[in-house]
C-alpha cells in the first residue's frame, strides 16, 4: 500500500534538505513517529541506517531502516531491514529559489500477510495518510519559522553599528 | 491463557524426550481411588488424553516469519476490536533475557496477552526472542497449536530456564488460572494467590523483573465465580492441576461452565502499561526476602491498575 503527501514550503530546496536528512531534527516534525534513532557509525547518507517506529492503531510499527538513495538535495529513499516492509521518500523539487515542493511518500506492507495484510493495510492507510500531512505542516512550520527567525537575526546584526 | 503456576509451585511439567508426563501419575492414582473403578478408568484415560497431548518444550518452535505475517490480523483484532493501548514498552531492556510479570484476564481467552504480543513483536521486532508460559491445558486444545510458533511453552521452570538462558523475554502470569477466572467484580484486582515461583525465578537467572499491567481482559465476559469447591469435588486440581472450574455468563453459551470452549469476547477496550524494571538484588539486596519483593511487586501492579481504572469512565467502552 502506498500512501503521500505533498506541500509547498518557503525556503530553499537546500534548508529543507538539511531538516529532512538530519536524524536529530526528525521528532521534531515526523508526525506518530515515537523514535528515529542512528543505528550505526553512520548518520547521514547512503548507507545510514536508523530505528524506527511509528503509532499506528494498537502498536508502534516499524524497525531497522537503511537510506538507500541519497541525491542531494533531490531526493532521499529508505527500505526497511527488519520489521515491517516499507519503502520511504522524501521528494524536493524546486519551485523558486525561494520556496520548494516536497513530497512526502511511504509504501508499507507485510509479505506474506495474505488477505488479512491486505484489509490491515487498507484500514491504516487514513491513519498513515494523517501522519504524513501532519509531519508535512509541522515540517512547513519548522522550516518557515527558522527562516524567519534567521532573517530577523539578519536584520538586527545589519541595524547594528560596526 | 499462560500462568506460571506450575513454576510457582515448583512442580515440572514432566516432560521427558518423547513427550510424555510421567510426575503425575501418582495423582492420577489416587484420583482414581487407586483400583480399576469405571470412574477411575475414565477419569485416567482423560488425564492420559490430556497429557499426551502437551508438546515438549521447544523454544526452536517459535516461528519469527510466522508471527511476522500474522501480526496484521493480530493488529486489526487488537486495534479495531480490543481499541488495544500499550504503554511504556521502552521500559522493556533493549536485549538480553528479561521477566515479564503481568495480572492475568479474560479467561481462557486472554486478549490482553494477544494485544502485549503484538506490540511487542511490533515494538522490538520479530527477531527479538520472546516466550510465554501457558498451562498445559491451553497448550493440549486442538487448534492451539499455534501458539508454539509464537513462542509458548508449557509453565514449568525448566522451561523457563531455558527460555532465559537463551537470552529471551519471557512472559509469565503468577496468577495463573486464579486469577484470569476472578468474578467480574474483582477485575481491578491483581490476586497471585500468594504465588511466588516468579521472584525465585528472577533472582536465579539474575534477570530484571518488569512489571504488565494490564485493564479491561476481566470485561470480555460475566465471570461469575472461579468454581474451585467444584473443581475439588470433581478433583481436577489432582488430574489437570486446574484449581478453578470457572462459571461465567458468555456469548453464545450464555451459562458457560469450564469455558473449556472458549467464548466470544466482549469488545473491551485493553490497556496495558508496562512499569520500569526491578532489579531485585540492586534494590532488595544480595539475598532478598521473597515476601518483601512479593509485596513490593504486588503494591506497584496494584497501584498502576487503580490508575487505570480511574481513567475509565464505563466497563467494556472504556
Amino acid at each position: 500500500m502506498r500512501v503521500q503527501a505533498q506541500i509547498d514550503i518557503s525556503a530553499p530546496r537546500e534548508v529543507v534538505w538539511e531538516w529532512i536528512t538530519d536524524p536529530a531534527k526528525q521528532l521534531h516534525f515526523l508526525s506518530g513517529v515515537t523514535r528515529w534513532e542512528v543505528s550505526g557509525d553512520l548518520k547521514r547518507g547512503c548507507g545510514a541506517r536508523y530505528r524506527m517506529l511509528m503509532r499506528v492503531g494498537s502498536a508502534e510499527i516499524g524497525g531497522l531502516v537503511e537510506v538507500v538513495e541519497f541525491d542531494e538535495p533531490g531526493d532521499m529513499a529508505w527500505t526497511s531491514v527488519t520489521g515491517l516492509d516499507q519503502r520511504g521518500r522524501w521528494r524536493l523539487r524546486e519551485v523558486s529559489p525561494e520556496r520548494t515542493h516536497v513530497e512526502f511518500r511511504l509504501s508499507y506492507g507485510v509479505a506474506g500477510s495474505g488477505l488479512f495484510g491486505w484489509v490491515s493495510e487498507r484500514v491504516a492507510a487514513p491513519t498513515v495518510t494523517g501522519h504524513l500531512r501532519r509531519s508535512l505542516q509541522q515540517l512547513k512550520r519548522s522550516v518557515e519559522h527558522d527562516q524567519l527567525r534567521r532573517a530577523a537575526t539578519a536584520r538586527r546584526e545589519a541595524r547594528q553599528p560596526a | 491463557m499462560s500462568e506460571t503456576s506450575a513454576a510457582a509451585s515448583g512442580s515440572l511439567n514432566g516432560h521427558s524426550t518423547n513427550g510424555r508426563v510421567h510426575d503425575h501419575e501418582p495423582a492420577q492414582e489416587r484420583a482414581a481411588g487407586g483400583g480399576p473403578s469405571l470412574p477411575g478408568r475414565i477419569a485416567r484415560a482423560i488425564t492420559g488424553a490430556v497429557q499426551s497431548r502437551i508438546p515438549v518444550a521447544d523454544l526452536d518452535e517459535r516461528d519469527p516469519d510466522y508471527i511476522r505475517e500474522t501480526l496484521p490480523r493480530l493488529w486489526l483484532a487488537a486495534s479495531l476490536y480490543f481499541r488495544g493501548e500499550v504503554r511504556g514498552l521502552g521500559n522493556i531492556p533493549e536485549d538480553g533475557p528479561v521477566l515479564l510479570v503481568g495480572n492475568h484476564s479474560g479467561g481462557n481467552l486472554t486478549p490482553d496477552t494477544h494485544v502485549f504480543t503484538l506490540a511487542f513483536s511490533a515494538y522490538f521486532g520479530v527477531e527479538r526472542r520472546f516466550h510465554q508460559l501457558a498451562h498445559n491445558l491451553v497448550l493440549s486444545m486442538p487448534g492451539l497449536g499455534i501458539l508454539r510458533k509464537y513462542g509458548t511453552v508449557a509453565a514449568s521452570p525448566d522451561n523457563a530456564r531455558k527460555a532465559l538462558e537463551s537470552g529471551a523475554a519471557l512472559l509469565v502470569y503468577p496468577g495463573g488460572d486464579y486469577e484470569v477466572h476472578r468474578p467480574v467484580w474483582e477485575r481491578n484486582k491483581v490476586d497471585f494467590d500468594g504465588r511466588k515461583g516468579f521472584i525465585r525465578m528472577a533472582l536465579e537467572h539474575d534477570v530484571p523483573l518488569v512489571p504488565v499491567v494490564a485493564i479491561g481482559g476481566q470485561e470480555t465476559s460475566l465471570f461469575l465465580s472461579r468454581g474451585e469447591t467444584l473443581s475439588k469435588l470433581l478433583a481436577l486440581d489432582k488430574l489437570f492441576r486446574l484449581k478453578v472450574l470457572p462459571i461465567s455468563l458468555a456469548i453464545p453459551w450464555g451459562l458457560n461452565v469450564g469455558d473449556m470452549m472458549g467464548h466470544w469476547p466482549l469488545p473491551a477496550k485493553i490497556t496495558i502499561e508496562v512499569l520500569p524494571p526491578i532489579h531485585l538484588r540492586e534494590e532488595f539486596g544480595a539475598d532478598p526476602d521473597l515476601d518483601e519483593v512479593y509485596e513490593h511487586v504486588l503494591r506497584v501492579m496494584q497501584e498502576t491498575l487503580d490508575a487505570l481504572a480511574a481513567e475509565r469512565r464505563l466497563p467494556v467502552i472504556g
